[in-house]
């Protein structure tokens, strides 16, 4: 059996009054592949980032590796470097090259020579089909190009895990394409990987595994080839319906 | 005597004596303006720390923040010229008449004062950065204060840069008011002079021009080097589909934000 990765145990997230979070459950072994879908609101971006500790939850429990992420002298940091996540809005450094964006957590985080931190960028970087655009800044590229690289800067911590938080949904649809060719290459290389997406095609094709979550908690949980096709949550049939279009 | 006159009789007898006060007006201007830069980036990085988990460390932290709130509304509550008496003469009551030297204690005066201002400043030009770029720098593992020194403050600064040519132009002005402790500002040696000359209205004419000539260079440079901070709007594309090393410059329009 795989090793595993993440163990996800009763997590409850409140902003307020306001409960996201209902107690979500759920493992995750190595090299797995889980899309995440579901409705606006469902509380699928905020389950990735409190797997990320970007927001801190409420209750339950998220072990990494068998250790409680949530316990106070648990080193966050360096998890986070094993623990890469892949925003919407790209969030690169504005005021850095795109070489020093995939460098820079890498020399003052890992400590890094430089020469070994330019080195580790660029394999990345080549990997995600940037590595021409080294002296280039974020807002001279497209949305697609800064997911790209937003992945390599990921990639260049050396992580095994990336975190997705719909990474295409800020893109042009021409863009979307590159990015979860990207992404598809990295699934097939063995990375694990979280992606909350909208899109289905992706879901279906690349991932291994398939969430949908509901009012926070998850709803359903199966292979793609059961969701797309079979789904026994009448509310996991009646979301497809809606964003398909067509009745499964 | 005509206006001229005067003009020249005060210059004949005191150009020395006004040289040295602009010396000292832009020494104290510029060295307090970068150390109240750097007071209001520390406080900046302080006071933007996120909540620790640990309940002592969220009490101390609290204590900092009240110690650092009232640091800055003193400062920015009371005229600079309060403040110099203040501090240069509440040294000396409690070392028995003893004084600091005039000039550094100059620096000091202006540098806390500058550092209550710049602190707000600062805390203005860290908001103005967008949310994801924290959250860009924690998700890969960097801490507060490298977030804050790589990331950040380099974005900040940029934003900030009109204000804090702003502080310095202030702080040529406001040295004025150290005359009361008898800093040798230019205030101060056109005073001086002009008691020894009786042109009152002449010594302080010449004075306001040299004050005008000193902020309106310093407001120019400054202007320069925001533009120059804008950067390049051009790069350099590497290696192409047939050579490896090509260079392809692509000029492309960035637009400030």
């Amino acid at each position: 059996m795989a090793e595993t990765i993440f163990e996800i145990k009763k997590l409850v997230k409140n902003f307020g009054a306001n409960e996201v979070l209902k107690g979500i459950d759920l493992t995750v072994t190595k090299g797995e592949v889980v899309s995440i879908i579901g409705a606006s609101g469902s509380g699928k971006s905020t389950f990735l980032r409190c797997l990320n500790l970007l927001e801190q939850p409420t209750d339950g429990e998220i072990l990494y590796r068998g250790n409680s992420i949530l316990d106070a002298k648990f080193d966050v940091r360096s998890y986070r470097t094993k623990v890469g996540m892949v925003f919407q809005q790209f969030n690169l450094f504005n005021n850095m090259s795109v070489l020093k964006n995939c460098m820079i957590a890498q020399q003052t985080v890992l400590k890094r020579s430089k020469e070994e931190a330019t080195e580790n960028a660029l394999k990345y970087l080549d990997k995600v089909g940037m590595s021409a655009y080294v002296n280039a800044k974020p807002k001279q590229l497209s949305g697609g190009q800064k997911q790209r690289v937003a992945i390599a800067r990921s990639l260049a911590m050396d992580c095994e895990v990336i975190l997705f938080d719909e990474p295409t949904s800020a893109l042009d649809p021409e863009m979307v394409g590159e990015v979860l060719l990207v992404m598809k290459d990295l699934a097939e290389s063995g990375l694990t990987m979280l992606v909350v997406t909208h899109e289905m095609q992706f879901a279906k094709d690349v991932s291994s595994r398939v969430i949908f979550m509901d009012g926070g908690v998850v709803a359903e949980d199966d292979v793609p080839e059961v969701i797309f096709n079979s789904p026994t949550n009448p509310r996991t049939k009646e979301f497809l319906f809606r964003v398909l279009n067509k009745d499964i | 005597m005509s206006f001229f006159d005067s003009i020249g009789k005060v210059l004949k007898l005191g150009a020395g004596q006004l040289f040295i006060g602009v010396g000292y007006t832009l020494l104290i201007a510029l060295i307090s303006t970068v150390i109240g830069l750097l007071i209001g980036l520390i406080i900046g990085i302080i006071r933007t720390i996120p909540k620790s988990k640990k309940a002592f460390v969220r009490v101390l932290m609290k204590i900092l923040d009240i110690i650092l709130n009232i640091y800055i509304e003193v400062f920015r509550g009371t005229p600079m010229m309060v403040q110099a008496m203040v501090i240069y003469w509440g040294y000396a009551f409690a070392s028995n008449g003893q004084t600091l030297p005039l000039i550094p204690s100059a620096i000091f005066i202006v540098s806390i004062n500058t550092g209550a201002y710049m602190a707000e400043i600062v805390r203005g030009g860290i908001i103005s950065i967008d949310k994801g770029q924290f959250e860009g720098a924690s998700s890969i593992g960097m801490s507060h204060f490298q977030t804050m020194v790589h990331v950040i403050i380099p974005q900040a600064l940029r934003n900030i840069l009109p204000s804090i040519s702003n502080e310095f132009i202030i702080n040529i002005k406001d040295t004025s008011v150290l005359n009361v402790i008898g800093v040798s500002e230019l205030f101060y040696q056109a005073t001086v002079l002009s008691k020894m000359t009786y042109e009152i209205f002449a010594t302080y004419a010449i004075i306001s021009v040299l004050y005008f000539i000193m902020t309106f260079s310093i407001s120019r440079l400054l202007r320069l080097f925001e533009k120059l901070l804008e950067g390049k709007n051009t790069y350099t594309i590497m290696g192409s589909g047939t050579d490896p090393n090509a260079e392809i410059k692509v000029v492309k329009e960035t637009h400030r934000g």
